[in-house]
């Protein structure tokens, strides 16, 4: 230790306070979103609670005795549409994704309008596709008010946000790695296979479960291709069919005070499932996590 | 080097050469039998158009550690990635010229480039692991060749060609991140020995290593030599006069006029000759530490 040091001012008035003024504006920010949420979900649990009960999961729907009505068809429903769009959006999207980020050429006026077709679609309300639903899948190929239909649909309303999400995934491996394998003797698909798509997947699957957990909170398209809110039987894939936001939806508008705490019971539900795949979608990137 | 400062340094040499060494290397470089393993003749390689390296014709000998030395921009990388049809895999990029391999043009409509990178490997400037364990990565290359019998086997000699295999044996399933960059490295080298090819082509393998790690690298290339053929960029000239047989000098040609720079082959010759009594005097200019 030579000099003694010069002694540290205090820094200027305005400067602490601009800090501070700051700091402040950003807590508000957090606490509206934070207090909305919580409002909702403690007015939910409050009057959904009573009704979340075996007869809930057990019995369908009942328009004339609130006390016995339950969600089974719904809760059935919107479990086999995510099963069902899960199996046709994954396969559809990572193809396109793969296709695009390693095998389309950018020069090429087609591949450009594809991209462009594909960020404007991500953007496109959901009633849209629900039209397109009604006249092309219902009416056009004959489907009839169907799940498939319901589930075909909904694959192609999240369809783009897979595609951009499997996209991102696919563009964050480095080239060193395509190059490492190519100078091995590789072929592009063997370098596809087995050298991008495994270091790609944690990204597919968090975007793909995102994907997933929006589409099974959407209504309108279901209302639009025939999702009914009058069913008593299990659904079948081309059968009627209803969803949990449809039977929610169903639920609120009926005059009866206890059909809106049926809806809450519903909502509590939906929410727990969502939660869930959010939940497991950021375990799932924490858990693969990559650094290159 | 310990005797570096007493060793009696010829005029036009660079600066820490030992003439010893070089005596020994230019009688050693005089008794190995030349066979022609790649024969250049006018290569010239163009990015959209506009060639990045001009008019190039050399010949590489089997069995000697060729190195291209030179200042950036003068195309020795673009150079070397010609000899495995890596630039290729650059759609604006075009060859024209020859380069024969055991007499056959590696530029040829009836070969492919998946079957030249399998004989002919590549370690790169960044070391580039893929994220697989420290086995998968040696054993990348021989799965995709479909060599699946006696694997272990294979990928122990790899490692140990490489000089890694008593440094990771016991962590062999262990990710290929856990490494240091000069282990990183030799792994890659091993990835690339798994296959049994015929040449191995380096770009500044040591350019993002420490001394020690370098020092390591280089004397894996000079017991290498006696199994392989191997070609090497380099910015080190130290790095070129202690490791290669034969050196060729390419730089840089500027045409004020279209504002365009293109690489070209100055000299080729024994390394000690290049680097004690080069016939031109960019060369000399180069190697003396006057470049301009």
């Amino acid at each position: 230790m030579s000099a003694i040091p010069a002694p540290l001012g205090q820094r200027p008035r305005g400067d602490k306070v601009r800090g501070t003024i700051f700091y402040v504006l950003l807590l508000i920010s957090v606490a509206v979103g934070f207090i909305v949420l919580f409002t909702l979900i403690v007015d939910v649990v409050q009057k959904g609670i009573g009704y979340i009960d075996p007869l809930f999961f057990t019995e369908p729907n009942n328009p004339t005795n609130p006390q016995e009505a339950g969600a089974k068809p719904a809760i059935l429903g919107t479990i086999y549409l995510m099963v069902l769009l899960l199996m046709f959006v994954v396969p559809i999207g990572v193809g396109t994704a793969i296709y695009l980020e390693e095998y389309a050429d950018r020069e090429r006026w087609y591949n450009r309008l594809l991209e462009l077709n594909i960020q404007n679609l991500a953007a496109v309300p959901s009633i849209v596709y629900g039209i397109l639903g009604l006249a092309f899948l219902v009416r056009g190929l004959g489907l009839g008010r169907v799940l498939l239909a319901g589930a075909l649909i909904l694959t192609l309303l999240v369809l783009p946000t897979v595609i951009v999400a499997s996209r991102e995934a696919i563009r964050s491996v480095p080239d060193s790695i395509r190059q490492g394998a190519y100078a091995l003797g590789a072929t592009q698909w063997q370098v596809v296979r087995r050298q991008v798509l495994p270091a790609a997947i944690p990204g597919i699957a968090t975007g793909s479960i995102l994907a997933l957990a929006r589409a099974i909170g959407e209504t309108a398209p279901l209302l639009l291709v025939g999702a009914l809110t009058y069913v008593t039987v299990d659904p079948s894939l081309l059968g009627s069919f209803t969803a949990l936001p449809v039977q929610i939806y169903q639920w609120i508008a009926r005059p009866q005070e206890e059909f809106r705490y049926l809806a809450a019971a519903g909502i509590m539900v939906l929410l727990a499932i969502l939660l869930t795949m959010n939940a497991f979608a950021i375990w799932l990137r924490n858990r693969y996590q990559r650094r290159w | 080097m310990p005797d570096m400062e007493s060793a009696p340094a010829a005029p036009a040499t660079i600066a820490g050469l030992d003439e010893k060494i070089l005596t020994e290397r230019r009688e050693a470089v005089s008794r190995t039998r030349r066979d022609v393993l790649f024969d250049v003749d006018g290569l010239t390689v163009s990015y959209a158009d506009v060639p990045a390296l001009k008019n190039v014709s050399l010949e590489i000998y089997k069995n000697f550690l060729t190195a291209f030395i030179g200042p950036s921009g003068c195309g020795k990388s673009t150079f070397i990635r010609c000899f495995n049809r890596m630039n290729d895999l650059i759609p604006t990029a075009s060859v024209e010229g020859k380069i024969l391999y055991h007499g056959t043009d590696l530029y040829g409509h009836e070969v492919d480039s998946v079957e030249v990178r399998k004989r002919i490997g590549m370690v790169f400037q960044k070391p580039n692991p893929f994220p697989k364990s420290i086995y998968d990565n040696v054993a990348f290359g021989p799965r995709i060749l479909g060599w699946k019998r006696e694997l272990d086997d294979r990928v122990e000699r790899a490692l140990r060609n490489a000089a890694l295999w008593d440094e990771v044996k016991n962590r062999l399933k262990s990710s290929a991140y856990g490494l240091s960059g000069g282990q990183q490295q030799r792994l890659c080298i091993a990835r690339c020995l798994a296959v049994e090819p015929d040449v191995l082509l380096m770009d500044e393998p040591a350019s993002a290593l420490d001394p020690i790690s370098t020092t390591a690298i280089e004397d894996l290339m000079h017991t290498l030599k006696r199994d392989y053929t191997i070609v090497i960029v380099t910015h080190n000239m130290q790095q070129a006069a202690r490791v290669a047989d034969m050196t060729a000098f390419f730089s840089v040609e500027v045409d004020e006029e279209q504002d365009r720079r293109t690489g070209i082959l100055v000299e080729y010759d024994e390394t000690p000759t290049i680097f004690t009594n080069p016939g031109d005097k960019r060369t000399e200019d180069y190697v003396t530490g006057r470049f301009g």
